[in-house]
């Protein structure tokens, strides 16, 4: 790998008051891909990838040590703004989050906060852009002054994708962005985060063995110890890590959960 | 993907409303605490400070130290009385008791109330008159020559244990402070039982896809909101007028023709807070019960209890606390009330100690209700300090109702 | 034939006592409802009584002869107020109604509802009956019960313009107070601030007032000068209604904030909100029906609250729009007249029934509507 990474942990560690959740992750993820976190529950999955856009910082007890850099920059450094850092590494989160306001309202808040200087049509522009790169505009275009939670389950998930990209950012985080869905919803997520690698980097939670082995180019392995702190176990292409994994707990967890 | 947003790179805008945001906020709960300590600390202002007193006869010229009145020696006392007290004054009060015969305390108040005289020109609050002694004492000098400038608490044990009076020196709110525990005790004796009943109704018997149910409960709610004084025009049609023969006494035979009250009657009043807090206690004792975890009714019906020995034995006892947390509370609100006995028709005025439940009655909230509404300013000072007794009386039973809590907290943690 | 008993008996029992108490139970419940009856059944009848209750007004019209007890037709003088055809009047004790009237004599049809015929001595003057009409009660600008003026608008509007004074300071205050609590405030500073403003919450109404008379009112005089600010006003009365409901306002917008789930925010943030954009522009239109609900039930508390206007706000009913000056409300107005010796049979007494059952159908409006929205608003978030 020569080309410099989207986004490196370094000696990441996470604690919530004195509870160690993650120890000494250290792990670069490739830019324009897609990385998938897996391993068991509780392992610190959510934990590694709220700790990318400082999302834990809202959480009171929680703590961070190490670095994670962004551009070249450590996001944890004092003057660092934690607003733009979420602004350029958006999310989406396990439950469908759609703000109980229209879905045009819903993709235009985010670029209207983030100071967006352009006319109406420009932002219709930017909407709808937005709304077809997460592959709802045919669904929803003719009824986008709606209220968003009379959506169904998977279209309210890839509103929430279309909202993270209207804003531009250069990584989405996803946490388990399928795991309240039908099987068919989860499909056209799956499709969609292919689709979207071209021009973002995705870094994906997921707990299904079988979705990670579909829809990643990289996977990371994380465990915990006796003491339940988590911490990363291994790293590698998908490929490699499904079919050869270097270390026996890796192997011992696929193997186990494909039975 | 071809349009780029023009973001407004001026972040720090942004984050400088955000800070101004915040600001606001707490400025506006600052604003809160601030309105809490104005409210306090205007009562204390009030319920201490200078005063300017005139006497008929001065207490110095006679040798008298008012703080230790009664420890003057009797035949002191005696002989002011005999020298002072006109004759024909003199010869009625021996007629009532031999003036030998009395106690200290009785010939000082009556040296007090006949001799001396004291009466209250003007007073001033307790803040000015720590920094402004001088002036107020020069104040006075100038404008009542005769008068003397004495630091008065208004609120004392004998403002605490004396019966009303006209003369503010002397008022009390003894019969008051009577009143308002007739009250609490009578709506307590009423709201609890009933209330804790409907709330076991509600909570363990009742099917909530009934219809009279959701009645019974929607109407619940309605009721808790409606005015207090709204309560008031009940009680007086009903208890005070309606059932006049109950709440007046006349049926029991326990009044004597001429000291009744008619209907307006310490039971009136609290049975008119009894409706009043009803509602509240309802909702509390839901509240509590609905905390008491389903697990233990379905172990008490696993041991074939029926439904009334589950409730009793089980859920009851473990929801007392929270019940007796939301009644107290519940009846802190009756304590405060005043607005529904103004209707029912405390006696504003009354100088003997309620004694049985078809007693006239007053309460504290109506003694500050009067005294503030009198146009002499004295008598705000007395409303001051009638208001600390309520805020302190308040203060203990919420304080028994947090410790109630807190116990129930602490055993369940064991 | 055989009869074979069986070791244990599963058939249902009859338990008189569990139905006993269940019936005790379901009685108590129902008290609640009966309460409700019999609010309304009093104020119904007692509001009946206001409006057909004969108030009798003097038409200084004097009788011009003597009246023996048997006339049927009064010779009366032409000065004084006119009296119609088929009005009641009544001449000393007795009640007549007039058949035919012109100016200086009257057909009268004698001696009605129980009162019996008798001689009259000429110069007495004629009453003339009159009813408070619904019209009059609605629309009037005067209440003047002594000059049978009992028109309800004085006191609704004094009511109207000290809740409305209360809400512009408990809407802003309360709203700010819930978001700091719910947004901003760590737990411990929570631990601390609820307290004080259950303390707060927990004042009498007449420490209050108390309040209102001696600080907020001397405050008021001193910064906007004692020419503009009388000593009794509704500003100071509302400013204080104000504080009252400041708590109620806080802790259910609060209640309200908090119902809206975590998740919202986090996607706020996840967007590059900063927290002010996410409190304003997601959490509070979120809540918006839950907002809606604690303000509705302030208001209704602000109209219903009795003793700060009874002492602060003027003792007197005065059709003025001027926050600053004197004006009664309903509430005041219910107390001052049952301070007094009130008699049960004069129109102040029904009176009170006819503005309790005003106040009564505002607030029940009030609170139903805020029931409503806030189950409306519970079913969004479950
Ligand atoms: N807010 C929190 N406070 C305290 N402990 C937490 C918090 N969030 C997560 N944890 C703990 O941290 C560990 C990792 O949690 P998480 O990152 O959610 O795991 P995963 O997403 O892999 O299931 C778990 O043991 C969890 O209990
Ligand atoms: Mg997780």
């Amino acid at each position: 790998m020569t080309e410099t990474p989207a986004v490196e942990l370094r000696n990441l560690n996470v604690y919530y008051g004195s509870f160690h959740a993650v120890r000494d992750v250290t792990l670069a993820f490739p830019k324009n891909k897609v990385t998938a976190i897996i391993g068991p529950s509780g392992c610190g999955k959510s934990t590694v990838l709220r700790a990318i856009n400082r999302m834990n910082d809202l959480i009171p007890n929680a703590r961070i040590e190490g670095e994670v850099i962004f551009e070249g920059k450590n996001i944890y450094d004092p003057d660092v703004d934690p607003v733009e850092v979420r602004r350029r590494i958006g999310m989406v989160f396990q439950k469908p989050n759609p703000f109980p306001k229209s879905i045009y309202e819903n993709v235009a808040w985010g670029v209207r906060i983030n100071g967006f200087r352009g006319t109406k049509r420009e932002l219709d522009d930017i909407v709808e852009e937005a709304l077809r790169a997460a592959a709802l505009w045919d669904e929803v275009k003719d009824k986008l002054h709606q209220n968003a939670l009379a959506l169904s389950g998977g279209q309210q998930q890839r509103l929430c994708i279309a909202r993270a990209i209207a804003v531009k950012p250069e990584i989405i985080l996803m946490d388990e962005p399928a795991s309240a869905l039908d099987p068919i919803a989860t499909l056209r997520i799956e499709d969609l985060m292919r689709d979207l690698v071209q021009n973002y980097t995705i870094i994906v939670v997921t707990h299904n063995m079988q979705q990670a082995a579909r829809v990643s180019d990289y996977t990371a392995f994380f465990s915990t110890d006796e003491s339940r702190t988590g911490f990363l176990v291994e790293f590698g292409p998908t490929a490699q890590i499904f079919t050869n994994p270097k270390d026996p707990r890796t192997e011992a967890y696929i193997t186990g959960r494909f039975g | 993907m071809s349009v780029r947003p023009r973001f407004d790179p001026n972040r720090a805008a942004r984050h400088r409303r955000a800070r101004i945001g915040m600001v606001v906020f707490q400025l506006a709960t600052l604003v809160g605490i601030v309105v809490l300590m104005a409210l306090l600390y205007n009562i204390i202002n009030n319920a201490f400070g200078l005063a300017a007193i005139e006497y008929r006869i001065y207490p110095a010229t006679l040798g008298l130290d008012l703080e230790t009145l009664p420890q003057t020696p009797r035949e002191r006392l005696l002989e002011i009385l005999e020298t002072h007290l006109s004759p024909g004054l003199r010869r009625s009060l021996e007629r009532t008791r031999p003036l030998t015969q009395r106690s200290n305390e009785e010939l000082a108040a009556l040296v007090l109330e006949r001799v001396l005289q004291p009466k209250v020109l003007d007073t001033w609050p307790l803040v000015p008159s720590l920094l402004h002694t001088q002036d107020i004492v020069a104040e006075v000098h100038a404008r009542f020559p005769q008068a003397e400038v004495r630091w008065v608490r208004w609120l004392n044990t004998r403002f605490l244990t004396r019966p009303q009076s006209s003369d503010p020196l002397r008022a009390g709110v003894r019969t008051a402070i009577l009143g308002s525990l007739w009250l609490v005790a009578i709506t307590a004796a009423t709201a609890l039982p009933l209330g804790v009943a409907a709330a076991i109704y509600l909570e363990e018997y009742a099917r909530k896809d009934r219809w009279y149910n959701r009645l019974i409960q929607v109407n619940i709610n309605n009721l808790a909101g409606v005015p207090s004084i709204i309560y008031g025009i009940l009680g007086l049609a009903i208890f005070v007028r309606a059932l006049e023969p109950l709440t007046s006494g006349a049926v029991f035979g326990a009044v004597a023709e001429g000291v009744t009250a008619n209907g307006r009657t310490v039971l009136s009043g609290g049975l008119t807070l009894g409706l009043l807090v009803l509602p509240i206690v309802i909702i509390n004792a839901q509240e509590a019960l609905r905390a008491v975890p389903n697990s233990l009714r379905e172990a008490a019906y696993a041991l074939g209890a029926t439904k009334w020995q589950v409730v009793w034995h089980h859920v009851l006892p473990e929801a007392l606390p929270g019940i007796m947390t939301g009644t107290i509370l519940a009846l802190s609100r009756a304590l405060g009330e005043t607005a529904p006995l103004v209707v029912v028709g405390a006696s504003t005025f009354i100088t003997f100690d309620p004694v049985h439940p078809f007693s006239k009655f007053t309460a504290l909230p109506i003694q500050i209700y009067q005294w503030t509404a009198r146009p002499q300013p004295v008598f705000r000072n007395l409303a001051a300090a009638a208001s600390l007794t309520l805020l302190l009386l308040l203060f203990l039973s919420n304080g028994i109702a947090v410790y109630i809590r807190h116990r129930a907290r602490q055993r369940r943690l064991v | 034939m055989a009869q074979t008993l069986s070791p244990v008996d599963l058939r249902r029992r009859p338990r008189r006592r569990e139905g006993l108490i269940q019936v005790l139970l379901l009685a108590s419940g129902l008290l609640s409802i009966l309460v409700t009856l019999g609010i309304v059944y009093e104020l119904v009848k007692g509001a009946m009584g206001f409006f057909t209750r004969p108030l009798w007004e003097d038409t200084n019209k004097p009788l011009a002869a003597d009246v023996a007890p048997s006339d049927t037709v009064l010779p009366v003088r032409p000065e004084g107020a006119a009296i119609p055809e088929g009005a009641i009047i009544r001449v000393d004790e007795e009640i007549m109604r007039v058949q035919r009237a012109e100016e200086t004599a009257l057909q009268v049809e004698r001696g009605l509802r129980g009162t019996q015929p008798a001689a009259h001595p000429a110069g007495v003057d004629i009453f003339l009956e009159d009813r408070v009409s619904l019209w009059e009660f609605f629309t009037g600008i005067r209440w003047i019960p002594q000059a049978g003026e009992f028109g309800i608008l004085p006191l609704v509007n004094a009511t109207f313009i000290v809740s409305a004074i209360a809400m512009l300071v408990a809407l802003p205050l309360g709203l700010a107070i819930a978001i700091y609590l719910s947004e901003y405030a760590s737990p411990r500073v929570n631990n601390v601030l609820k307290p004080l403003l259950e303390i707060l919450a927990g004042v009498p109404t007449v420490v209050y007032g108390y309040f209102a008379l001696t600080f907020v009112t001397p405050l008021l005089r001193r910064l906007l000068g004692p020419d503009v600010v009388d000593i009794y006003n509704m500003a100071s009365a509302g400013i204080v209604v104000g504080i009252l409901v400041t708590p109620l306002v806080a802790s259910m917008s609060e209640d309200a904030l908090r119902a809206v789930p975590r998740s919202l925010r986090e996607a706020a943030y996840a967007l590059g909100a900063t927290k002010l954009e996410t409190a304003l522009q997601v959490v509070v239109p979120a809540a918006f029906s839950g907002l809606a609900a604690a303000f509705i039930v302030a208001v209704s508390r602000a109209i219903g609250e009795t003793m700060i206007v009874a002492l602060a706000a003027g003792a007197g009913p005065n059709f003025t729009f001027n926050p600053f000056e004197a004006a009664e409300t309903m509430t005041g107005h219910i107390v001052r007249i049952s301070g007094g010796d009130l008699s049960y049979d004069s129109i102040d007494y029904n009176s009170i029934f006819a503005i309790g059952l005003v106040l009564f159908l505002i607030t029940l409006v009030l609170n139903t509507l805020s029931q409503r929205i806030v189950a409306r608003f519970r079913e969004v978030y479950e």
